[in-house]
C-alpha cells in the first residue's frame, strides 16, 4: 500500500526525523489558512498524489504571497497530474500540501528498502540527492552508499555513522543525521514499510538535517497490525475497477486489453493472460479469485469484470484444489442468472470434481463456451472476441 | 524415489483442528500421507479425526517422532509457529499460510541460520501448495489425482501453475517424482536452488521443471547454478509476460520492480544457461516429454 507524502512525513515526525513545518489542505482556503498558521514567506504546495516526479510535471508550486498560495491550490486542486510515473491518465490530485520552504545547503539522498535477495533491510545514501536514485545507480554507481541490517539485532549506530561519514558531513551534521537514518528505520521497521524514500534530505546553513520530500510504502500482509498505516488508505488514488476488487477482497488488477479474465491463483492467472496474448487477444485484466472461491465470490468477480466497458469476451480458467469445480460452475450460473451477460464467457474447469462441475454448466441451459485445456480455452476466447469484432467492422 | 517425502515420513498438522486444517488433514490421510498428529495449544490431550492433538509442537515430537511438518496457522501468527517446529526439531517445515508479513519472514529465515548448515530444517514455503511425492505422500493442499508417479521433479512458485503442469503431463503419461510448490512471497523459506540439488542427487528422477514468476532474483539464481552443476535436462518457463511493471500481481512477490524482473529477461537468462523454456503454459507437458525423449541429444549439446 501505497501514502501520501503528507502521510508518510507525519509518520516519520512521529519517530523523531525531522521534517519542515506542514500542513494538508483539500481546497484553496484552507491553503491559504494553513500558510497563515504556517507563518513565514515562502511556501511550497505541493500536490499529493500516489506517484514521484512531481516537480517536473508542475505538481509542486512555490509561492511568496497567500494570493500566490490560492491560485497554486486552486491551479492543482481538481486536476489530474500527469507525471512520468503516473502514466498518461495522470492521478488526480484532491489534497495538496503545504510546507514551509525551508533554504538548504545540500541535497542528500536516504532510502530503505526490504531487499529480497538479501532477505534483510538495506539503508542506501548518496550525495547525489534530488536526482533519481536509479540514474545515480547507472551513471555513478561509486556515489551509491549502502548498509544491510542484520535482523537480530537491527540497524546499529555505528553503521549509521559510517553513512553519514561516508556522505561527507561536518561532526555537527553527522550527529543529526546519525539520529536521523535510525529514527527513520525505526519508522520502517515499526509501520512494516517494504520501501521509504526521503528524497532529498536537505542539510541546512544551520546544520540541521531536514526530510524534505518522503515516499512510503507497506506491506499488505501486515496491515492488519498498522491500523494508523491502514487508515492512511486513499482508494481515490487507485483505479475505480481495482478499489472496487479489493471491497470484495477480490485481487485485480486492470490492464488495458478486450478479455476478461477470472483465474484462481496467481500463478495460473498470469500464464492465463499470457495465454491469451499467444492466441492472439489482450487481457483486459489480473484477477485472481483465491483459493477457496465460493459461488459468491465467483458471482461477484464476474460482474466486477464484466463492468468494465473494454471487456467484449471473459474467461473463466478454474484449476480447483481447495476449490471444487462444482462450486465454481454454481457460481457461474449464479452469475448469469442475475447479471445480464452481453459478451461471450468461455469457461474452463479442471481438477476437484470437474465432472460434477462440466455437468452443472451443461444442464444450466446458459449459453457458455467451454473448454478442457488452457490453450484450447484461450483460443476460444480470442476467436469469441474476434466475432464479437465483426459485426461492428461490418458497420463501419 | 522421490525428494523430501516418502510414505514413511511422518508428518504433524499445526493448526489441524481449524477448519482448513482439517480438511486437508483428511485429504492427505485419504492420499496415504503418514499423519501422525497435530498440534493446537490448548487442544492437547484431545483427539482430532482420530489423530492425537498436542499443546505444543514439541509435546508433538516428542510422542510421535514427527520429522515434518505443515502449517495451517492465521497469518499472524504462522511466523510463531515455523520458529517452534524448527526448535523442536522437525526437519521440513512446509507453511501453506498466505499473508505472513514480509518482515516476520525475515525473522524467521534469521532464526534458521542459528542451525549449522547440516542441522538446519528445510523449509518450503510460505504461500505455497506443498509438497507431493505422487503415489507415496502428500504434504500440501494440491488435488492428488492429477499427478502421475514417474520421472520428472518440478518445483513451482505457484501452485496452480504446479497443477497446470502436472495434469499436462499426466495427459501424456508423463509422471512425477516429487512436486515443490516454493511458494510466491518475496521472502520464500527456500528457493528453487535448495531443492535442483536434490533432484541432481535422486536417481529417479531423470529431468527437472521448474516454473517461476515475474519478481526476485530466483530464476536467474536458479539458472545460473543449473549451468555450472546440474547433468540433469531442466525445463523452465516464467509466468507473467503481458504483466506491467510496478504492479504486484496477485503474489506478494510477483512484482517487476528491478532490472532482470521480468519474464521475457529471466527467459532470455535461462536459455543463455542451456534450459529448454516452455514457449507457453500450454506447452509444459510438450517440453517436458521433447526434453525426455531427446536427453542424451540434449547432454551431448552441453
Amino acid at each position: 500500500m501505497d501514502v501520501h507524502e503528507y502521510q508518510a512525513k507525519e509518520l516519520l515526525a512521529q519517530f523523531g526525523v525531522p521534517v519542515p513545518k506542514g500542513a494538508v489542505a483539500f481546497s484553496p482556503d484552507q491553503a491559504v489558512y494553513a500558510a497563515t498558521e504556517l507563518g513565514g514567506w515562502n511556501w511550497a504546495v505541493k500536490a499529493q498524489i500516489h506517484a514521484g516526479a512531481r516537480g517536473k510535471a508542475g505538481g509542486i508550486k512555490l509561492c511568496k504571497t497567500y494570493h500566490d498560495v490560492r491560485e497554486a491550490a486552486s491551479d492543482l486542486l481538481g486536476k489530474r497530474l500527469v507525471t512520468i510515473q503516473t502514466g498518461p491518465e495522470g492521478k488526480p490530485v484532491q489534497r495538496v500540501y503545504i510546507e514551509v520552504a525551508e533554504p538548504f545547503e545540500r541535497e542528500l539522498y536516504l532510502g530503505y528498502v526490504l531487499d529480497r535477495k538479501a532477505e534483510r533491510i538495506r539503508v542506501i545514501a548518496s550525495k547525489r540527492g534530488g536526482m533519481e536514485i536509479e540514474e545515480v545507480a547507472r551513471t555513478e554507481p561509486e556515489a551509491i552508499l549502502q548498509v544491510l541490517v542484520e535482523p537480530a539485532v537491527g540497524l546499529q549506530a555505528f553503521q549509521a555513522r559510517q553513512l553519514a561519514f561516508q556522505l561527507g558531513l561536518n561532526i555537527k551534521q553527522v550527529q543529526r543525521a546519525v539520529t536521523t537514518i535510525m529514527n527513520a528505520y525505526r519508522a520502517f521497521r515499526d509501520c512494516d514499510a517494504t520501501m521509504l524514500e526521503i528524497n532529498p534530505l536537505v542539510v541546512t546553513k544551520d546544520d540541521r538535517v531536514l526530510a524534505l520530500d518522503a515516499k512510503m510504502s507497506f506491506d499488505d500482509n501486515a496491515l492488519f497490525r498498522r491500523h494508523n498505516v491502514a487508515n492512511m488508505h486513499d482508494p481515490s488514488q487507485q483505479d475505480p475497477r481495482e478499489a472496487q476488487a479489493a471491497e470484495h477482497n477480490l485481487n485485480y488488477i486492470g490492464l488495458d486489453g478486450e478479455i476478461g479474465c477470472i483465474v484462481n491463483g496467481a500463478g495460473l492467472a498470469m500464464a492465463t493472460m499470457d495465454m491469451i496474448k499467444h492466441a492472439g487477444g489482450s487481457p483486459a485484466n489480473f484477477l485472481d479469485v483465491g483459493g477457496g472461491a465460493s459461488p459468491e465470490r465467483i458471482a461477484t468477480a464476474l460482474k466486477l469484470v464484466l463492468s468494465d466497458p473494454k471487456v467484449q469476451a471473459v474467461l473463466v480458467n478454474i484449476f480447483a484444489g481447495i476449490n471444487r469445480c462444482d462450486w465454481v460452475a454454481k457460481g457461474v450460473v449464479q452469475a448469469c442468472q442475475t447479471v445480464d451477460v452481453k459478451v461471450p464467457l468461455v469457461v474452463r474447469l479442471a481438477g476437484t470434481n470437474v465432472e460434477e462441475g462440466r455437468k452443472i454448466l451443461a444442464e444450466s441451459g446458459l449459453k457458455l463456451i467451454t473448454a478442457e485445456t488452457l490453450a484450447e480455452a484461450a483460443d476460444k476466447a480470442v476467436a469469441a472476441f474476434k466475432q464479437m469484432q465483426e459485426p461492428a467492422r461490418a458497420s463501419a | 524415489m522421490s525428494i523430501l517425502i516418502d510414505e514413511t515420513t511422518p508428518i504433524i498438522v499445526q493448526g489441524m483442528t481449524g477448519d482448513k486444517g482439517s480438511f486437508h488433514t483428511k485429504e492427505m490421510v485419504e492420499y496415504g500421507s503418514n499423519v501422525v498428529g497435530g498440534v493446537t495449544p490448548g487442544k492437547g490431550g484431545s483427539k482430532h479425526q482420530g489423530l492425537p492433538v498436542f499443546n505444543t509442537v514439541k509435546d508433538a515430537v516428542e510422542a510421535t517422532g514427527a520429522t515434518t511438518s505443515i502449517t495451517f496457522v492465521a497469518p499472524a501468527f504462522c511466523a510463531d509457529a515455523i520458529m517452534e517446529a524448527a526448535d523442536a526439531g522437525i526437519r521440513l517445515i512446509c507453511s501453506i499460510t498466505d499473508g505472513i508479513p514480509a518482515q516476520d519472514m525475515m525473522r524467521v529465515k534469521r532464526y534458521m541460520r542459528r542451525y549449522p548448515k547440516d542441522r538446519r530444517p528445510v523449509m518450503v514455503g510460505p504461500n505455497c501448495a506443498g509438497i507431493i511425492s505422487p503415489e507415496k505422500s502428500m504434504l500440501g493442499i494440491m488435488p492428488g489425482h492429477i499427478y502421475l508417479k514417474g520421472k520428472v521433479g518440478v518445483i513451482s512458485r505457484s501452485g496452480t501453475l504446479g497443477y497446470e503442469a502436472a495434469s499436462q503431463m499426466k495427459a501424456l503419461g508423463i509422471g512425477i517424482t516429487t512436486s515443490v510448490g516454493i511458494g510466491g512471497d518475496p521472502i520464500n523459506g527456500s528457493s528453487f536452488l535448495d531443492h535442483l540439488q536434490l533432484f541432481e542427487d535422486d536417481p529417479e528422477t531423470e529431468a527437472v521443471l521448474i516454473i517461476g514468476e515475474i519478481g526476485g532474483p530466483q530464476e536467474a539464481e536458479a539458472s545460473a547454478w543449473i549451468k555450472e552443476h546440474m547433468k540433469k535436462p531442466v525445463v523452465g518457463f516464467v509466468a507473467g509476460l503481458t504483466a506491467p511493471k510496478g504492479r504486484r500481481m496477485g503474489h506478494a512477490g510477483a512484482i517487476i520492480s528491478a532490472a532482470g524482473d521480468s519474464a521475457a529477461e529471466k527467459a532470455e537468462i535461462m536459455k543463455s544457461c542451456g534450459l529448454t523454456v516452455a514457449p507457453n503454459p500450454s506447452e509444459f507437458g510438450s517440453t517436458v516429454a521433447s526434453v525426455l525423449s531427446g536427453k542424451a541429444e540434449a547432454r551431448a549439446h552441453i
